[in-house]
């Protein structure tokens, strides 16, 4: 038995969760890890068992519990800050969510696609006006979710740097706390003042709409802010390490230039392959729950270790293997149970629209630098790219 | 076959609308999940109900096995 490692670990191949992981799947079934402030907490690396904790309501989102499993110590929360709907427990949850799942159907995201590839054809249009190498980071990866949340949203995309700005300080872990408290602030305000102008001028967004089916303010502040924060940086990182990894991957690119109809299958390949926010799955017990042969006692955190899970033999072969061939739903990169990702089928129409028209309009792009000299963010709560020097 | 939706337990992630838009469609009010045919016979997408069923987040969907032949 080795010692339990400290949670979290850096990924050092870009390709591979990190190696610790690995290990820990290995090892136990269920595990004893670390986190940073000298507590433990259960890790769970099997998919079979992650989806039965995340389906369990005997495991809580509500960070404000005394012994979250917190792998970025935040400053203490205060018992009467209102959660948004990521940290509501049933039955508050429920009816959060049903209140705004209408914005996010299936038909809905089909309706947005023309506009979706509007915006996408234009920063495409810039980048080829502009100078060689470009960052594909700037010009297009962060742009495109960015301008598709704010216009759903209704927040003028003219503020896009502050909440650039803001967005990836949150998620730094080596930001000192309070400064990442501040930033969290400073969205907050904004978002604050923005809506108490739609309640008076109300406007053809997702804000005005909920304001017109009697929101709360305050509340859907925070539900703003969290849309804006979780459709901001998520879909971009995961456009970087795509365009990546199809642009390292020739035969994998050629299967996608050859059909279009396998760009979905390809998108969900990329999702399970990277999973790049494992971090907000973890969950805390509030009854004494028997798991995977453990017994997890109230007010014990749990981790999941969704990289290594999505890539869980038991549930896909092969699982290190990249492959656009695989039929590889069942991945928990968006979660699982009722905390699923409400933004998920978004960022699939914003994913596959922009795979085909970058590779589709630029047949000619690589990458202008070699592999081993990307930056990766290896510090953040979400993973992803700093820059992604691309040429044609 | 027949499939059952738990309205109160679906959170509307769409995932069996992705899977087999001939069965699942989504409420435009609340996103939850309406199912437009209920007993399908073909084989291919009683499968496609299958994985529904699996993938489905909130667990909402079940499929009744015919206990019976009469
Ligand atoms: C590839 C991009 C994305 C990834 C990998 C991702 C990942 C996730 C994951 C893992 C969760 C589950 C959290 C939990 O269990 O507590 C989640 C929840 C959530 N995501 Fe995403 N997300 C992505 C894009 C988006 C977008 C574009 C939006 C907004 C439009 C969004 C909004 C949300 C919201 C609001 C929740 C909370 C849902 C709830 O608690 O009911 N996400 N996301
Ligand atoms: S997959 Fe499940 S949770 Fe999602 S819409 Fe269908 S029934 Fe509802």
């Amino acid at each position: 038995m080795t010692a339990s490692p400290t949670l979290p670990l850096k990924r050092t191949c870009p390709y591979a969760p990190p190696a610790e992981h690995v290990a820990l799947q290995r090892q136990e079934r269920v595990t004893r890890v670390r986190l940073p402030d000298g507590s433990s907490a259960w890790a769970l690396s099997r998919l079979d068992d992650i989806r039965t904790m995340l389906t369990d309501p005997r495991f809580s989102s509500d960070r404000r519990r005394e012994g979250y499993p917190l792998q970025t110590p935040g400053p203490p929360r205060r018992a009467t800050e209102r959660p948004t709907l990521i940290g509501l427990d049933p039955p508050e949850h429920g009816a959060a969510r049903r209140a705004v799942v209408g914005e996010f159907t299936i038909k809905q995201m089909n309706a947005l696609r023309p506009r979706i590839q509007q915006i996408v054809d234009e920063r495409v249009d810039a980048m080829l006006a502009g100078p060689r190498p470009a960052d594909l980071v700037s010009a297009l990866a962060l742009p495109v979710p960015s301008l598709v949340i704010c216009e759903l949203l209704g927040v003028p995309y003219a503020e896009h740097d502050f909440f650039q700005d803001r967005s990836a300080r949150l998620l730094l872990r080596s930001v000192p706390p309070q400064e990442r408290f501040a930033a969290a602030n400073d969205i907050r305000e904004y978002m604050a003042t923005l809506i108490a102008e739609k309640a008076k001028n109300p406007a053809e967004d997702l804000l005005s709409r909920q304001l017109a089916k009697g929101a709360d303010q305050e509340e859907l502040a925070g539900l703003g802010f969290l849309l804006l924060l979780a459709g901001h940086e998520t879909t971009g990182n995961m456009i970087s390490l795509g365009t990546m990894t199809l642009l390292e991957r020739p035969e994998a690119l050629a299967g996608l230039k050859a059909d279009p109809t396998v760009t979905p299958q390809v998108v969900e390949e990329l999702l399970r392959y990277f999973t790049i926010a494992e971090y907000v799955t973890s969950r805390i017990a509030v009854a004494d729950v028997e798991l995977g042969g453990v017994l997890i006692r109230a007010g014990e955190g749990v981790i999941t270790l969704a990289n290594v899970a999505n890539r869980d033999p038991a549930a896909f072969t092969d699982g290190d293997t990249f492959d656009i061939g695989r039929a590889a739903r069942h991945h928990v990169a968006f979660g699982f149970g009722a905390h699923q990702c409400l933004g998920q089928n978004l960022a699939r129409v914003e994913l596959q629209i922009v795979f085909d028209t970058l590779f589709g309009r630029i047949p000619e792009l690589r990458l202008a630098v070699t592999a081993d000299e990307l930056s990766f963010k290896d510090d953040s709560d979400v993973y992803g790219l700093h820059s992604l020097p691309v040429t044609w | 076959m027949r499939i059952t939706a738990d309205l109160d337990r679906c959170v509307g992630a769409g995932q069996c609308v992705l899977t087999e838009p001939a069965v699942f469609d989504q409420s435009d009010d609340d996103g939850t999940v309406v199912v437009i045919d209920g007993a399908p016979e073909d084989e291919e997408t009683i499968d496609r109900v299958r994985e529904a069923v699996h993938l489905c987040p909130s667990r909402a969907l079940t499929l009744a096995e015919p206990t019976s032949t009469p």
